[in-house]
């Protein structure tokens, strides 16, 4: 272990955090200017040029509001929550490579913070962590909303999370390995949406209860619960829930398109390897655009079908084409 | 003194640390987050034994699938706070005593049988690499994990029929 590797190391971590909160920053953007279009409105127009500084007028409001702590909140995992939401949104992202190795200055570098050999189990891992930030947030609150909030969301992520890793052993199984590089040369020629469409429709869905985005947002349903578990958070404690909802938007939409859509491959990446990340960036903006388009189109289900489709449906479903692809691959000889 | 056994020393004392306030805590959420903590130190330990896969498994069953279900079932119930007093009078003086009697055991074998001609036969796989870890699963312990899958089979299906028996009775 070298200096130069462990700089190298840092380098890519600082690149990655910003490059997600940025991220972040611009996709609530995004989202407010697509939603808008589609409900025929402008949408934020006035703080710069075409509304581009909105986030950062945003993000002041936020830093200003007052801190406020429930009388009877837990004074240890009230605050603790929304860190342990935030952390392994900004970590998930760490085994997904941006391109091909490029050349600087005569030495190689590969674009990719951790090549490790367990890559995919590291996603599942770091997703089935995440889940504990909602479920004490909904608890340590002391608010029956928050409560019945929390327990919603940790009862819908445990669900989808087995489908959502079932998903992941299509494209392992056609890899035959579960670092992530691999899985994404293994598509250089023939993108894994071609022959796992089951496994990419079944990631999507699960990723989008994952993330709890619409119509799978139960754990905010307003008309039922108010804000859910964000109920009692305020100022930058909410901020850092609604950081980490759209970091994972991010991130679900790298992972999808890393094991489905060929991850940077595309036109001209052998040649000109610079072009990896902009191919990685245009399929994850597209990937986000169908997030929030399905956010502007389908009303919210309901909790007991939300369940009875994660357990019946999508999980038996998974469970089937995984063993037909096992069996396709055993078969053919992979 | 190595990096390595600086980093081993911080996880022991994290892990017995985290066990020992799990134990003592009143408060049954914080219990089950040190145990939480526990799990995550032992995984760490496997990482330093350069077997990652396990280490993430470790994370992905105990400390992800199996806590958040405790954690759930300690919320839905509303049991986080313990009574300050044994609700069993004799429990912590039974408790002491069958602790202290399994200690005394314990040394007493190991210091009985220890001599230098028995040793644990060291396990010769490869555990860094997932494949291997595959293959040994599949092939040299094949039996023993389909009956590990047989005994998690029986497993869920009593789960099934416990609750569906509980749903006939308050039909009725």
């Amino acid at each position: 272990m070298n200096a130069s590797l462990v700089l190298q190391w840092v380098i890519k971590s600082i690149i990655i955090i910003l490059v997600l909160t940025g991220g972040f920053a611009y996709v609530t953007l995004y989202e407010r200017k697509v939603l808008a279009r589609m409900q025929v409105r402008i949408g934020p127009n006035r703080a710069g040029p075409a509304g581009l500084l909105q986030p950062i007028a945003d993000a002041f409001k936020l830093i200003f509001k007052e801190t406020f702590t429930p009388a009877k909140a837990d004074k240890w995992i009230y605050p603790l929550a929304p860190l342990l939401t935030v952390i392994p949104a900004l970590i998930i992202t760490a085994v997904i490579p941006w391109g091909p190795p490029v050349t600087i200055g005569g030495k190689t570098f590969t674009l990719s913070l951790a090549d490790i050999n367990t890559g995919a189990l590291y996603l599942l891992t770091v997703t089935s962590i995440s889940v504990y930030g909602v479920t004490l947030a909904g608890w340590s609150s002391n608010n029956k909303y928050s409560m019945l909030g929390g327990l919603r969301a940790t009862a819908q992520m445990i669900s989808y999370e087995l489908a959502l890793g079932m998903s992941y052993l299509g494209p392992i199984l056609l890899a035959g390995s579960l670092s992530i590089t691999s899985i994404v040369n293994s598509q250089q020629h023939l993108w894994n949406v071609v022959l796992q469409p089951i496994g990419a429709i079944i990631y999507m869905i699960a990723s989008i209860a994952e993330v709890n985005r619409s119509p799978f947002d139960m754990p905010e349903a307003e008309q039922e619960l108010t804000a859910g578990y964000l109920t009692e958070y305020a100022s930058m404690k909410f901020a850092m829930f609604y950081m980490a909802e759209y970091i994972k938007m991010i991130a679900v939409s790298m992972i999808g398109a890393s094991l489905f859509l060929g991850g940077f491959w595309g036109p001209g990446v052998a040649s000109i390897p610079w072009l990896g990340p902009i191919y990685l960036f245009i399929k994850v903006a597209l990937l986000l655009f169908g997030f929030i388009w399905i956010r502007a189109t389908l009303p919210r289900i309901r909790y007991d079908r939300l369940m009875s489709f994660g357990w019946k449906v999508l999980f038996p479903l998974s469970v089937l084409n995984v063993m037909i692809t096992a069996g396709v691959i055993l078969l053919v000889g992979g | 003194m190595t990096a390595e056994l600086i980093l081993f020393l911080i996880v022991a004392l994290t892990a017995i640390g985290a066990a020992v306030a799990m134990l003592m805590s009143r408060n049954t959420v914080y219990s089950a987050l040190f145990l939480i903590l526990n799990f995550l130190a032992v995984a760490v330990f496997y990482l330093i034994l350069g077997a990652p896969f396990i280490a993430l498994a470790q994370i992905t069953v105990y400390a992800g699938a199996i806590m958040i279900l405790f954690l759930f079932v300690i919320m839905m119930l509303g049991a986080e706070r313990l009574k300050e007093l044994d609700p069993v009078k004799w429990q912590r003086p039974a408790a002491i005593a069958i602790t202290l009697a399994l200690a005394a055991e314990g040394t007493y074998i190991v210091f009985s049988k220890l001599n230098p001609s028995y040793v644990v036969e060291s396990f010769s796989g490869n555990l860094a690499d997932p494949v291997s870890i595959g293959t040994l699963l599949f092939d040299k312990y094949a039996l023993p994990f389909e009956v590990t899958s047989l005994i998690l089979l029986a497993a869920v299906i009593g789960a099934v029929v416990l609750s569906k028996a509980e749903k006939k009775e308050s039909e009725q």
